[in-house]
């Protein structure tokens, strides 16, 4: 998988959308915008983090799950 | 004239562009993904060679002038990721040039087959030098075929894609070596009320069927 780790930690492209799913249910567009990637690297990485029981999707776009709102990663500072 | 190599069939202009699911050193990417954006899918013969390393670096050179346009970049060779990925670290290494877009490693030549990049009189065990156009909707829209030898031209490759995008936004058609800022070519008359319309149009006629006009 290109957005996790072998060892399950969590690439930064999808930590960086992990985060940006954080304040509520997104589409793709919004999140490549959010997180500073390309609408094709998203596209790719739904994919891996529906998968990994990260995030689903639903009519209102990608939704976090539990498993998901545990991997965000706290603002810094 | 009996020959048993296999050629593959080419992929067709104006018709949806062949769809993939294929490993890439940016993770696993379907051509569904660039939907909504223009695609340069291009191949190269193999990874550590030296006109494939010029074409690499001449690539990633334009890559900012191409996503003003909205087009992305993928490439392809008969390869494996950690080919691809040892390549792309030795080229930044040694050029200080940062390859961003992803490879596709077609190890089991499934892109290269659907897309005809394998032309077995030029090598049996790489891809040409092809470039293919894919619009937005998916569909393919140019075909460029180089051969090993022969590195491409970048700014032709620019120039294709100013020129499609040209056309598709004016419903026109551009002239031979035409560059953005250039006169476009008023698309011929069928019918003679057409050309009647045409001429009344003030557009720099040579004839009633080569009409030209600014954008």
């Amino acid at each position: 998988m290109a957005c996790i780790n072998p060892d399950g930690t969590l690439a930064p492209s999808a930590q960086s959308i992990l985060n940006a799913l954080s304040s509520g249910p997104a589409k793709v567009e919004t999140l490549a915008q959010q997180a500073g990637l390309p609408l094709f690297r998203v596209r790719s990485s739904m994919r891996e983090l529906v998968q990994a029981g990260l995030v689903t999707e639903a009519p209102q776009g990608y939704i976090l799950t539990e498993h998901g709102r545990a991997r965000v990663s706290p603002p810094a500072g | 004239m009996s020959d048993t190599t296999s050629v593959n069939g080419l992929p067709r202009l104006n018709e949806p562009a062949p769809a993939f699911e294929a490993v890439t050193t940016h993770g696993t990417i379907r051509l569904s993904d660039y939907k909504g954006s223009w695609l340069i899918l291009f191949s190269h013969p193999a990874d550590f060679t030296p006109v494939c390393t010029t074409e690499f670096i001449a690539f990633a050179e334009i890559y900012p002038e191409l996503q003003k346009r909205g087009v992305e970049l993928l490439g392809l060779s008969i390869d494996s990721v950690y080919s691809h990925i040892a390549w792309v670290r030795n080229v930044e290494e040694k050029t200080g040039v940062h390859i961003p877009f992803p490879i596709i490693a077609d190890l089991d030549r499934k892109v290269a087959t659907a897309y005809g990049m394998v032309m077995p009189g030029a090598s049996s065990t790489e891809t040409v030098r092809c470039v293919f156009i894919i619009d937005p909707d998916g569909i393919l829209r140019a075909m460029l075929y180089y051969p090993l030898t022969t590195g491409r031209n970048m700014q032709e490759i620019l120039r294709l894609i100013d020129a499609l995008q040209t056309s598709d936004k004016h419903h026109v058609a551009t002239p031979a070596n035409w560059k953005p800022g250039d006169q476009v070519i008023v698309p011929a008359p069928k019918t003679m009320e057409m050309v009647e319309e045409n001429l009344k149009a003030g557009y720099e006629m040579v004839d009633w069927y080569l009409a030209k006009k600014s954008v």
